[in-house]
């Protein structure tokens, strides 16, 4: 098993009292699993996704990434983690804006330390983007800067990719062009995926489907 | 890793060359103006150093207790009686550019040891000795004293405005029958006689040091210290605000590094790396910047030391590498205090904090109110060291106490005026154009704080100086009562002179006077003649009545301002002087630019206790029109050089010259900083331009004009430049008051007062709406003709 939350919480203090977010959710993924999570806007799915990916604290419970609890680490550790073994896929794209394409494509590998292994010129023609590799994210579409996203998320080879509502900035037909790139990247390097998407017709393309309501997790 | 996390935070600034260009202009003019100042302070400090060892060398001396010429008998008298004494003659002669300091020296006899000897190869003891003897110079000094070259000895490294010469071509040189003062060596007969049996009127004076020149001088480096940290802090703020806008702008580039695996400590320790080289670049260019201003002021500089003070400071600069680690010292340790908020912020960031370069810019009124807050404290605290502490450093509290007050309420001040006019516009453009200046208002507050700064500076400095010139040309036509002034080069031909003028001329005045010690520092005691154009002119600052007849009759003295302030004396008071007598002081007077204390007293009772006054300098009362002929006869008759006779006009041009280049560092300091605070401007405006676009884009779509909005930016600039300026007006005539009422007495012991110079307020008021409205013309220029795609993409982005 790649991944075993289990029993995860977490809340935030809001005007009046304590909002709880995640109330015990648990789940487990396996290597080279397409998995999506649903739920309605606000529902706790970005933060599901940051908490497994180190980016904030949990309250209680616990995270164990192939055998080690991702909780008990320090800052350093956490980071280490997501530089070898975790692609992330942002809503809002995050490239980085003073580098180019092909910078953005390998700055992840680099990070890692496997950029050597990158086939950039084939990764690039995957993506759509050969024409591209000079220009800056300024310079592209919406369409295209989450095309990038997701070649630097595959690029380096993570054992998880998580994307964090990857169409949600994008018009119905982009989103899923770049839905159905990511499906086939994730499978082509046997990469597990956790898709967090409030769109059904993009869920029933994965594994296996979650669904996370009032803090707790139902498949 | 390190790399690639450099490659993505260094790829900011190759896409932003104009802010990096900014940031290392700040830093550069920062470190320049800073490292100059202490290069010209070094220079001047090291060039005591080497004065004091010439001088002293660490040996006691024999001087006069009435601080007149020691006998040549009374030196053999110590000789004969065991006593290792070695004669010193030491006077001035006049050169090209100011006077030379000679010092004549008894190489048979000087202890080895002492400055002197150390400069003197003993190989060259033969050519200084008997007629006709040479005389050391360095280089620079030699050239200045081209009637003497035929005499002159170059040695290289000879300390500058100094020349040696053997004891009798001194005396020579400066008419002078004894000797100055007397070297003790270091070890003694233990069985001589005392001093008061063998010479009752010599004393025994502690070795010069270095430190004697410093502590006279240490004002005028402390008041260059204060404005090189002004220039400093005003350079800083580009850097903060630079440095500051370029963290925030990195945010999301932060924030995605931290999702894609670099820790916090890393970004950290990157951004740290990043800044480090970017502040050893700008120190690097800042000390050369620094060298070469340093290098055009230190000529002005070393005239004021030389005119201000008799100090003798190398025209040329020597510094050590020291002091270029310094100068790149100082850049890293500003470029630390500037980034420092930033870095903590990145180093407590959460790692999906969103990015917020618009809120950075956008101050909250609480932020504001904290600023006031803290601008009150500091005004407390520049108040509380006044009223407590006492001395030059209190002032300079109180002055830095003030500006940082002053400063820091700036921002709440403009939006509060701000706040006003928007209630008075009616129109929606000017509604707009109102809330909008105010919303842009934190961005630029930094910049405006340092144009405040640096035209409060300029009025300040600028009324003081403006004051000084006033008063001093005033002053000169008060005590130069004379029409002509004459040096007789040998004193035995007075009675002939005297007698001489007597038909050609309305009176004659002798100026004679001795040096002498009066309660325990050096100082001047003149002796007057009866003569009512004393009374009709002489500056008394305040006087008993019926002064000059008091004087004239023996009862008293007057005293100069710094003397009278030094000693903490008033009218009625004693006055303790060489050799063993008081007289009651009845007048102080004002005497700029004078450092030294000054008695006048009648004439007879000065030549009565101090018999060896030197007796060379007349003043000549005469009518304009004789004054050529009575010129030319003088020099027929007496055969006196040019340089001997002077008119009043000449002295008095020659002294506003001499004050003129004193104040001439001040000016291009003054005018250094008000550059760097309209650099900071610019740049605050060309950093905000492409961040305003959300700002802009509505009016735009609501149909403004991109040339409108263009032209309102430019207003906008102007708006801000002058009304930071209206507030810097009564700031600055504040810091004049406390230059001329605190600074001034604490530092040169005279109380100037103070004019004001309207004229001069609109000219620098003409000159900073200048400097705002050429900073802001490129940036509205681009706004003018940015494309609508730009103005669009902000609708686009909202998405």
């Amino acid at each position: 098993m790649l991944l075993d939350v289990h029993g995860l919480k977490k809340g935030f203090p809001g005007s009046e009292r304590q909002i709880t977010v995640l109330d015990g959710v648990s789940l487990s993924l396996d290597a080279g699993e397409v998995v999506a999570l649903t739920g309605e806007s606000g529902s706790g799915k970005s933060t599901l996704l940051h908490i497994i990916a180190g980016l904030e604290p949990t309250d209680d419970g616990s995270v164990l990434f192939d055998g080690e609890d991702v909780c008990c680490m320090d800052d350093g550790g956490r980071a280490a983690l997501r530089r070898s073994s975790i692609g992330i896929v942002f809503q809002q794209f995050n490239l980085i804006p003073s580098l180019n394409v092909r910078q953005n494509l390998v700055f992840h590998a680099r990070l890692a330390g496997r950029a050597a292994s990158v086939d950039l010129p084939a990764l690039a023609a995957s993506l759509g983007l050969a024409d591209h590799l000079e220009k800056f994210p300024e310079d592209l579409s919406g369409g295209e800067q989450q095309r990038v996203a997701i070649g630097r998320a595959v690029a380096s080879e993570p054992k998880l990719v998580m994307a964090d509502e990857p169409t949600g900035n994008l018009d119905e037909s982009t989103g899923q062009a770049v839905f159905d790139l990511l499906l086939a990247l994730a499978r082509r390097t046997g990469a597990a995926l956790l898709i967090a998407t409030h769109s059904m017709h993009l869920a029933k393309a994965a594994d296996r489907r979650l669904h996370l309501s009032h803090g707790r997790l139902t498949e | 890793m390190i790399g690639t996390v450099l490659t993505a935070l260094l790829s900011h600034w190759r896409r932003r060359p104009f802010q990096l260009a900014t940031l290392l202009l700040g830093l550069s003019l920062a470190t320049a103006l800073w490292s100059g100042v202490q290069a010209i302070n070094a220079e001047a400090r090291k060039s005591y150093a080497e004065a004091a060892s010439i001088l002293g060398g660490g040996l006691s001396e024999l001087v006069r207790t009435d601080g007149g010429v020691i006998p040549v008998k009374t030196y053999a008298a110590l000789r004969k009686a065991g006593w290792l004494v070695s004669p010193l003659v030491d006077g001035w002669l006049s050169a090209e550019g100011g006077r030379v300091r000679l010092l004549g020296m008894d190489p048979f006899t000087i202890p080895q040891g002492t400055g002197i000897a150390a400069a003197v190869d003993p190989s060259l003891y033969p050519e200084l000795i008997g007629t006709n003897g040479k005389l050391l110079a360095n280089p620079a000094t030699a050239t200045r004293l081209p009637e003497l070259k035929d005499r002159l000895r170059v040695i290289e490294d000879l300390t500058p405005n100094m020349v040696l010469a053997d004891i009798t071509t001194a005396q020579e040189l400066l008419n002078l029958a004894g000797f100055s003062r007397l070297f003790l060596a270091p070890n003694q007969p233990l069985l001589r006689p005392g001093l008061a049996s063998v010479a009752p009127k010599l004393a025994i004076k502690p070795p010069a040091t270095a430190n004697d020149l410093g502590r006279l001088t240490d004002s005028f480096h402390l008041n260059l210290t204060a404005f090189g940290l002004l220039s400093f802090a005003v350079g800083l703020a580009i850097v903060h605000g630079t440095v500051g806008l370029a963290f925030e702008q990195r945010r999301p580039v932060l924030r995605t590094l931290r999702a894609l695996g670099v820790s916090a400590r890393r970004i950290v320790l990157c951004l740290i790396a990043e800044l480090l080289t970017l502040a050893l670049v700008a120190g690097a260019l800042g000390i050369v910047v620094g060298y070469l201003m340093a290098t055009a002021l230190l000529p002005d500089v070393a005239a004021t030391l030389r005119g201000l003070y008799g100090a003798t400071v190398n025209d040329a600069l020597t510094l050590s590498p020291l002091w270029w680690l310094g100068g790149v010292g100082i850049a890293c340790v500003g470029t630390a205090v500037a980034a420092a908020n930033g870095l903590w912020r990145v180093a407590r960031m959460p790692p999906l904090a969103p990015a917020r370069p618009r809120a950075w810019i956008m101050a909250s009124d609480r932020a504001m109110r904290w600023q006031a807050g803290g601008a009150a404290v500091c005004l407390a605290g520049a108040l509380g060291a006044a009223t407590v502490g006492g001395g030059l450093v209190s002032g300079f509290v109180l002055v830095g106490g003030f500006l940082t007050a002053a400063a820091l309420f700036l921002p709440m001040i403009l939006s509060s005026l701000i706040a006003l006019m928007a209630r008075w516009s009616s129109g929606p453009i000017g509604q707009w154009f109102w809330a909008d200046t105010r919303q842009q208002l934190p961005g630029l507050s930094l910049a405006l704080m340092a144009l405040l700064l640096a035209l409060a500076a300029n009025v300040g400095v600028g009324t003081m100086v403006a004051s000084f010139r006033a008063t001093f040309a005033g002053w000169l036509d008060q005590r130069l009562v004379s029409d002509l002034y004459v040096t007789v080069e040998d004193e035995a031909d007075i009675p002939a002179l005297m007698a001489f003028l007597e038909d050609r001329s309305d009176a004659v005045l002798p100026i004679w006077h001795v040096d002498a010690e009066v309660m325990g520092a050096p100082a001047e005691i003149y002796g007057v003649v009866d003569h009512p154009i004393y009374a009709a002119n002489w500056p008394l600052l305040s006087a008993l009545p019926d002064t000059w007849r008091q004087l004239a009759a023996g009862t008293g003295a007057l005293v100069n301002e710094q003397l009278a302030r030094r000693e903490e004396m008033s009218l009625g008071d004693r006055l303790p002087l060489p050799g063993g007598w008081t007289a009651t002081v009845i007048g102080i007077y004002s005497d700029y630019g004078n450092p030294l204390g000054q008695v006048v007293l009648p004439l007879d009772a000065l030549t009565r206790h101090y018999p060896d006054v030197d007796r060379s300098d007349f003043g000549i009362l005469v009518p304009e029109q004789n004054r050529e002929t009575l010129t030319a006869a003088l020099t027929e008759e007496f055969g006196l050089p040019e340089d001997r006779i002077t008119d009043q006009g000449a002295i008095k041009e020659f002294s506003l010259s001499v004050f003129e280049r004193t104040f001439a560092v001040t000016a291009a300091l003054n005018f250094l900083t008000l550059a760097v605070a309209g650099v900071a401007i610019l740049t605050s405006l060309l950093t905000l331009a492409s961040m305003r676009l959300p700002q802009l884009a509505p009016a735009w779509a609501l149909g403004l004009t991109r040339t409108t909005l263009g032209k309102l930016e430019f207003i906008r600039a102007l708006v801000l430049a002058a009304l930071t300026f209206t507030f810097a007006l009564p700031v600055g005539l504040v810091l004049a008051w406390m230059l001329l009422a605190i600074i001034n007495v604490e530092a040169f012991g005279w109380r100037l007062p103070m004019h004001l110079f309207p004229l001069d307020w609109a000219v620098l008021g003409a000159l900073s709406l200048g400097a705002a409205g050429l900073a802001s013309i490129w940036p509205a220029y681009q706004l003018a003709k940015r494309p609508a795609a730009d103005l669009n993409r902000v609708f686009s982005h909202e998405r």
